[in-house]
């Protein structure tokens, strides 16, 4: 008993927290380009691996551009392409979902097991595939994120529309004479916002973790565009000299990832939804 | 059990005939011109004359059925064409790049299997002791770091810092142990994760109970009976995860400089050469499939109610 409590308060916590360094990040991220002190692309050799000054808070990389600069423009990339991702895959869940749920019989076979397919594959495999096919690029990656993570929504929202089919409660709300919108607001959505939030969440996390493996490996975003996974591809020949070229952008995948991984995580443990992915 | 297997076996050619469709939907799709980019990889100036001359070659002017079921009788006949960087067979080029790649895999899945068996069982039985803790913090730290990052702080401390390990190449043993650590990580995270699990769920169950009331000493109750059925959902992780080692191994082999298939299937990609792109995603699918029906198979063996049931495993 004690320990659920406490439990439940440490999920409290780390929930606030992350909302907190979210909200941080994302700040950062939409006033990055008047926040940032420098050009993040403009190259000056002469000013090559500086260390920290006033000028340039985090030093110069090995063309001398600022660091600080790339990192913030870097989260604006990372984040935005990510909320894009997920916008985008969450709308084509719905339309997909629905279609699915509402017509069943052989169309909603068909779209699930084209669900269950992609959901067998891990997701940075058919991204290296599609890129392998479509060609590397910022724009296909994208696009193949989007294909590969849309299913968990489509999931999500057949399952929603299922429930407003068959489920008793609905039906019961209904016969007691509670209006469509009502039924809607009062018992689907309450219903159904705790698994989108918890699968938006962990699903930020994979996106901004292979938009910069991607990236890493060179397949998506092109330098001198500052892309953490690009920065740690450009850093890695200045590891014996300048290791923290190649630090710092990991540092800042590894806090997006870690922060939403944990909201995830607390999320489900508050709505006390069940992870199956 | 006999009919179970071959049930399970049949289930896979359907979805491998589907995994050619797509290849070959798509390259077809995708706006690459194979025979322009023969020519274009030969440095040979293409003239309308020659790129017939290359489509008639590569059967391109034959109806699209046909060129696809030609296509599918030369993948079972392990020939994927001809690399258009290399003018050599994809599959030779395949299997001169395999060993290294299967070194590595082969490496990270002891390594994985090694550390988080043993840690994930502890973590298990001793729940809420330090190991548990560093159980739960590993899982953690492993699934959420990426892994190129990873293999430069190992390449950081362990090679320029400490000196220990070579930075990149293959040949010895210590040229293997940082792409191991760096593949094998988030395999550890999700595998101690699981296993802890199962562990708990299983120290609920009657028979758990039933043993201890009978006397037999714990060690066996836990080293012989909920080991034993623990592990399962680890196995199936184990299978499931092949797919992920494979584009683990991508990342890991363009960290460390590693010969293999995957740093060959990214050049590929820079390089449009689609033969052997064609080959990566096809094998990819294929080990894919066996390696969850092995992982089935041997599920089977462990728990035979499966193949009673007559259903998947779980």
């Amino acid at each position: 008993m004690i320990a659920t409590i406490r439990s439940q308060l440490r999920s409290q916590k780390a929930l606030g927290i992350c909302i907190i360094i979210l909200s941080i990040l994302f700040f950062l991220a939409i006033f990055a380009p008047w926040l940032a002190p420098n050009d993040p692309v403009a190259v000056n050799l002469a000013l090559k691996l500086q260390p920290p000054s006033w000028n340039y808070p985090l030093g110069t990389d090995h063309l001398g551009r600022c660091n600080l600069s790339r990192l913030l423009i870097g989260a604006r990339i990372s984040l935005g392409f990510a909320s894009l991702i997920f916008l985008s895959s969450l709308v084509i869940g719905l339309i997909i979902g629905t279609l699915a749920g509402y017509t069943g019989g052989w169309l909603d076979y068909i779209l699930m097991r084209i669900c269950d397919t992609v959901m067998a594959f891990p997701n940075l495999l058919l991204v290296i595939g599609l890129v392998g096919v479509f060609g590397p690029g910022l724009s296909q990656v994208v696009l193949a994120l989007i294909l590969v993570q849309w299913v968990y929504y489509a999931r999500i929202f057949r399952g929603m529309v299922l429930s407003v089919k068959e489920q008793n409660y609905i039906a019961a709300a209904k016969i007691s004479g509670s209006s469509s919108w009502k039924v809607m607001k009062k018992h689907i959505v309450p219903n159904i916002l705790p698994p989108l939030a918890v699968m938006g969440t962990l699903e930020m996390g994979w996106a901004i973790m292979d938009l910069s493996a991607m990236s890493f490996l060179g397949l998506g975003v092109q330098p001198p565009t500052p892309e953490w996974g690009a920065m740690i591809l450009e850093g890695k020949s200045y590891i014996r000299t300048n290791p923290e070229l190649m630090l710092y952008p990991g540092l800042m995948i590894m806090l997006v990832v870690v922060t939403f991984n944990v909201l995830g995580e607390a999320l489900s443990e508050r709505f006390g939804v069940k992870r199956r992915f | 059990m006999g009919t179970y297997i071959v049930k399970r076996m049949m289930a896979i050619i359907p979805i491998f005939l589907l995994a050619t469709l797509l290849t070959f939907g798509m390259i077809r799709l995708s706006p690459v011109d194979p025979a322009e980019a023969y020519l274009a990889a030969a440095h040979i100036q293409p003239t309308e004359e020659m790129l017939e001359q290359k489509r008639h070659e590569f059967g391109l002017d034959q109806p699209i059925l046909v060129q696809y079921v030609n296509s599918i009788i030369k993948i079972c006949q392990l020939d994927f064409g001809i690399s258009y960087i290399s003018n050599k067979p994809v599959w030779d080029e395949v299997t001169y790049r395999m060993p290294a790649t299967i070194q590595l895999a082969l490496g990270s899945i002891l390594l994985a299997i090694l550390v988080s068996v043993p840690l994930g069982f502890l973590a298990g039985i001793k729940k809420n002791s330090g190991i548990d803790y560093f159980s739960r913090f590993l899982a953690f730290f492993g699934a959420s770091i990426p892994s190129f990052w990873l293999g430069y702080l190992l390449i950081f401390f362990f090679s320029v810092k400490l000196n220990l390990f070579p930075v990149e190449g293959i040949g010895t043993v210590q040229h293997l142990v940082l792409p191991s650590i760096t593949l094998a990580l988030p395999l550890i995270a999700l595998y101690t994760r699981l296993l802890r699990a199962s562990v708990l769920e299983n120290l609920q169950e009657p028979y758990v109970l039933f043993a201890r009331t009978r006397g037999i000493k714990e060690s066996i109750i836990m080293g012989k009976h909920v080991l034993r059925i623990a592990i399962s959902p680890m196995i199936t992780g184990l299978g499931m995860n092949l797919g992920k080692l494979l584009t683990g191994t991508i990342i890991v082999e363009a960290v460390f400089s590693w010969p293999g298939f995957g740093r060959y299937f990214i050049e590929a990609i820079f390089n449009r050469d689609i033969p052997v792109i064609q080959c990566y995603v096809l094998l990819a699918v294929g080990l894919f499939l066996i390696s969850n029906l092995i992982v089935d198979l041997i599920q089977m063996y462990i728990d035979p109610r499966i193949s009673r049931k007559g259903g998947h495993s779980q």
